[in-house]
């Protein structure tokens, strides 16, 4: 008896089909907000279940709550048909719950058996003397038979972020794991990449794990999931097959009302003059081995250009050079034609460049301070908001209270510190700090990573209202979906260097990620 | 029952004084198990310290005595603290406040006391700032750890200041009294550069006032200015201060001398209101650990310019109580003992601003899971 549920779950006959994980009525306060709301969930053995909401709508939290990180204030929660209580992550770990955090969770120096090792307290984790050969050679059969192929002696610096995710995942297939969560695994990987993921935890489902995977990607969800279980709000709206579901379906309600991604239509688009032009920039890394290579890139007043790729190969090195925030080694950087000097922020936010990084609670803002200090981070100097050596404080508050107001940003008032917001107000704050000082180029890295759908919106709304009062943008972003849908071209960096560019209206999704993954463009 | 500590989300206002306040009583409560134990009645042992401390006849000028030099350093260490920027020098910066103060004072002998008195606050908070630069200059420009820098560079302060004074015929020893035939002193500053003092009762040090003008002006430098502003993002996120177009080096630079001349401040205030001479020896001056000491009043008045003010004093009645105190039944180790829990109490209390501990009794019902971590 195969229910409807599961239609492509092979189980074994003699174990059948039961629920792995199931909580009723969990309820999570943190103060101020309910993140989970007398949530209902239930995922089987056999099954890949998604965990879809927007960010923002309890995911993590439940997760967390699975994993025994949290406590729930209310509720039960179930594995294989017995309560527990998980007071901590070990405990966890002991009942057979597994997480793939979205940042790795991974000692970079250490091989990957070693990573694998750490932290187990059972047996041979738990003895004085390592037994590396053991680790080894169960990590090699463990990749073997998923289709996760890792040197189990490779240092994990050496490896690619993909196969840095199978090490998270054969870690906790290591110890035991029986009900595996994935926290947004995809959003490090290229479409190939994911594809492969993807083979993976369905080949997990297969020998009768459970596999949660969390997500705000709707196709992704659609592709690899048995059933779909959306949050929003902190509580549990509802739980679908998959494959009876649309997209559409189920961005409705997730979000709770029809959504508009439409691509930036013809008319809305006028390139103006060349306004900020890349010549041959090549900079340096954290370690001082080259991470951009003779980038060569044109944007015009109204345009906005897109940089595409994995991440990690150069484009936050390329942000930072553009901005002044890393020297360039070669090349030049033109802004309306003036050739801006390398490695000072200070002159690149005098000749018109605004910048929206891609961290932005350490970069983008200082965290601990104020809305208020924030939305003059860069402007503190000007006549509007310092008198000689003082502060025009009551100004300042005041121009916070009125952007607050116009970029319509939750918060509890402009003294409230950047670090409570979340990432949607928060990068709204960074956005409106960045407009407000009348750029000619903007650079913007990441803009929506970890942001819900509203908030992608907004941001989206504010960009393409910039490129339409010609402001040239530079977007550097992981997201192909977003390049498709805000950029006039789209160009492909890997490993330092611009492997490529098409006009976004007639580029291929394959062909962006093959590009992505260091194969040459067609 | 389970105990967890807990990250505060927010850190609400009241705590920073409670915190200071409860933590002050639970040292007080400690150190009265250790009265207890070493024979004394912690009542009266309490009574005596207040009144030595504070109500005693001249007490509290003693006090303020004690307190200016802490007062000093204690705001030195604030200022680098407050932009991360771990100053451990203060007392080397004092030494060279000292010597600066000394060489001003001597330099211009003659002339009226107010020339005098402006001369040596100058040459002292210069002399501060560039012994303090050392440091700051290292960790600009090559990112050493100014912990251990400025910390050495104590040691070769106070062996220049036994130099200076000791081992050669330096312009700031004295050569031609009979006195220091016998023994090597410095040589005394004219009359007119003694620093004044207010108050008859009690004697209010003119460097301590100065002290309270110094503080109001970090106060309101940190808190009302451009540059405080500066050094509020760079210590939240230096990263972010680079980002907005903050000159960094500059800015660590400047926070560096800022502490520097502050501590040197202290040295000059030495010089000018209670030694007037270089004090090289090794029970004078250097004896007491002035730099060391502001380190704790700073933390302990969790950085903030006023309420150093109000610890230095209170450190420095307790220096003041312990040498009265002190006799063949009060040992001198039990005033460092006083000390030593107070301070410890206070960071200890430091984790409960930004923790909150929380304790919860197990449920019934609870599964095997969590027995088996109770156990």
């Amino acid at each position: 008896m195969e229910p409807t549920a599961l239609p492509q779950t092979v189980v074994s006959e003699d174990r059948g089909v039961r629920p792995a994980i199931a909580c009723r009525g969990i309820t999570k306060r943190f103060p101020g907000v309910v993140a989970n709301d007398r949530v209902d969930f239930e995922a089987f053995e056999g099954e890949v279940h998604a965990l879809l909401g927007e960010n923002g709508a309890g995911k993590s939290t439940l997760s967390n709550i699975f994993t025994g990180l949290y406590r729930p204030d209310e509720g039960e929660l179930e594995l294989y048909g017995s309560p527990v209580v998980l007071q901590t992550p070990r405990d966890g770990i002991a009942a057979g719950v597994g997480m793939v955090h979205q940042h790795f969770r991974l000692v970079e120096p250490f091989t990957v058996a070693e990573n694998v090792m750490l932290g187990d307290q059972r047996d041979v984790g738990r003895s004085f003397r390592l037994h590396p050969r053991a680790i080894e050679h169960r990590v090699a059969e463990l990749g073997e038979r998923y289709g996760m192929a890792v040197d189990p002696r490779a240092r994990i610096w050496q490896l690619s972020v993909g196969e840095q995710q199978r090490v998270e995942i054969l870690k906790a297939l290591y110890r035991e794991a029986r009900i595996l969560i994935l926290d947004e695994p995809t959003a490090v990987l290229t479409p190939q990449e994911a594809g492969a993921l993807f083979e993976t935890l369905r080949a997990m489902a297969a020998d009768g794990r459970t596999v949660i995977f969390i997500s705000h990607k709707l196709h992704e969800v659609k592709a690899v999931a048995d059933r779909v279980t959306v949050l929003r709000d902190g509580r549990s709206i509802a739980t679908v097959a998959a494959e009876g579901a649309t997209l559409e379906s189920l961005a409705a309600l997730m979000v709770g009302r029809e959504i508009h991604t439409a691509r930036r239509s013809d008319d809305e688009r006028h390139v103006g003059e060349l306004l900020f032009e890349l010549d041959g920039v090549t900079a340096e890394g954290d370690r001082g081995v080259e991470a951009v290579k003779s980038v060569s890139l044109a944007v015009h007043a109204g345009e906005i250009l897109g940089v595409a790729g994995v991440a990690g190969n150069g484009q936050r090195e390329l942000a930072e050079v553009v901005t002044g925030m890393r020297p360039l080694t070669a090349g030049a950087i033109r802004v309306g034609g003036a050739v801006l000097h390398s490695g000072d922020p200070r002159a690149a936010i005098r000749a018109g460049i605004a910048h929206v990084p891609e961290d932005r609670l350490h970069t983008g803002v200082a965290p601990s301070l104020s809305i208020a200090s924030n939305v003059v981070l860069k402007s503190y100097r000007s006549a509007d908001n310092s008198r000689g050596p003082f502060l025009r404080r009551r100004r300042i508050r005041d121009w916070a209270v009125e952007l607050i107001r116009r970029y319509d940003v939750k918060a509890s008032g402009p003294s409230a510190s950047a670090r409570q917001l979340s990432g949607g107000n928060l990068q709204k704050i960074v956005l409106a700090r960045e407009f407000s000082g009348a750029p000619k180029v903007l650079v913007i890295a990441a803009p929506t990573r970890g942001l819900d759908i509203g908030a992608i919106e907004t941001v989206h709304a504010h960009l393409r209202e910039a490129a339409a009062a010609g402001v040239a943008i530079l977007l550097l972003s992981e997201d192909l979906d977003e390049l498709m849908t805000l950029a006039d071209r789209i160009a492909v960096m890997y490993e330092g260097r611009i492997v490529g560019e098409v006009d976004a209206a007639t580029a291929i999704v394959d062909e962006l990620g093959l590009m992505m993954a260091g194969g040459r463009a067609a | 029952m389970n105990i967890r500590i807990e990250r505060r989300l927010s850190q609400p206002r009241w705590l920073s004084v409670a915190v200071p306040v409860g933590s002050l009583a639970v040292a007080f409560l400690l150190i009265a198990l250790v009265l207890l134990a070493t024979g004394h009645d912690p009542l009266v042992t309490y009574r005596d310290l207040f009144e030595a401390a504070f109500t005693a006849n001249g007490a509290l000028s003693q006090t303020l005595t004690g307190a200016t030099p802490l007062l000093f350093t204690g705001l030195a260490a604030a200022a680098a603290f407050r932009m991360n920027l771990f100053n451990i020098g203060g007392e080397g910066q004092l030494y060279f406040g000292a010597i600066g103060a000394s060489a001003a004072g001597l330099l211009l002998a003659g002339q009226s006391a107010p020339v005098l008195i402006v001369a040596m606050i100058a040459a002292g908070l210069a002399a501060g700032a560039a012994w303090a630069l050392i440091p700051g200059i290292l960790r600009a420009y090559l990112s050493t750890n100014e912990i251990i820098t400025s910390l050495m560079l104590n040691y070769v302060a106070g062996l220049i200041l036994t130099y200076l004074i000791f081992d050669s015929h330096s312009y700031w020893r004295d050569t031609t009294s009979p006195s220091a035939a016998v023994f090597p002193i410095g040589k005394s500053l004219p009359d007119a550069a003694n620093w004044p003092t207010f108050g008859s009762s009690v004697v209010v040090p003119f460097g301590f006032m100065l002290g309270i003008g110094a503080a109001t002006v970090l106060w309101a430098l940190y808190s009302r200015t451009r540059f405080g502003f500066e050094v509020q993002v760079i210590s939240d996120s230096p990263r972010a201060g680079r980002y907005s177009g903050m000159r960094t080096r500059r800015k660590i630079l400047a926070v560096m001398a800022l502490s520097g001349a502050l501590a040197g401040l202290g040295g000059a205030s030495q010089v000018g209101d209670f030694r007037h001479v270089l004090d090289a020896d090794p029970k004078g001056l250097r004896a007491y650990g002035y730099g060391y000491t502001g380190i704790v009043v700073a933390a302990l008045a969790r950085y903030n310019p006023f309420a150093v003010v109000l610890v230095a004093v209170l450190i420095g009645g307790l220096q003041n109580a312990g040498s009265a105190l002190q006799g063949p039944d009060f040992p001198s180790g039990l005033v460092g003992v006083m000390e030593g829990m107070i301070l410890f109490t206070a960071l200890g209390g430091e984790l409960l601003v930004r923790y909150r501990v929380r304790i919860r009794r197990a449920r019934r019902g609870a599964g095997a899971a969590s027995s088996e971590v109770a156990g």
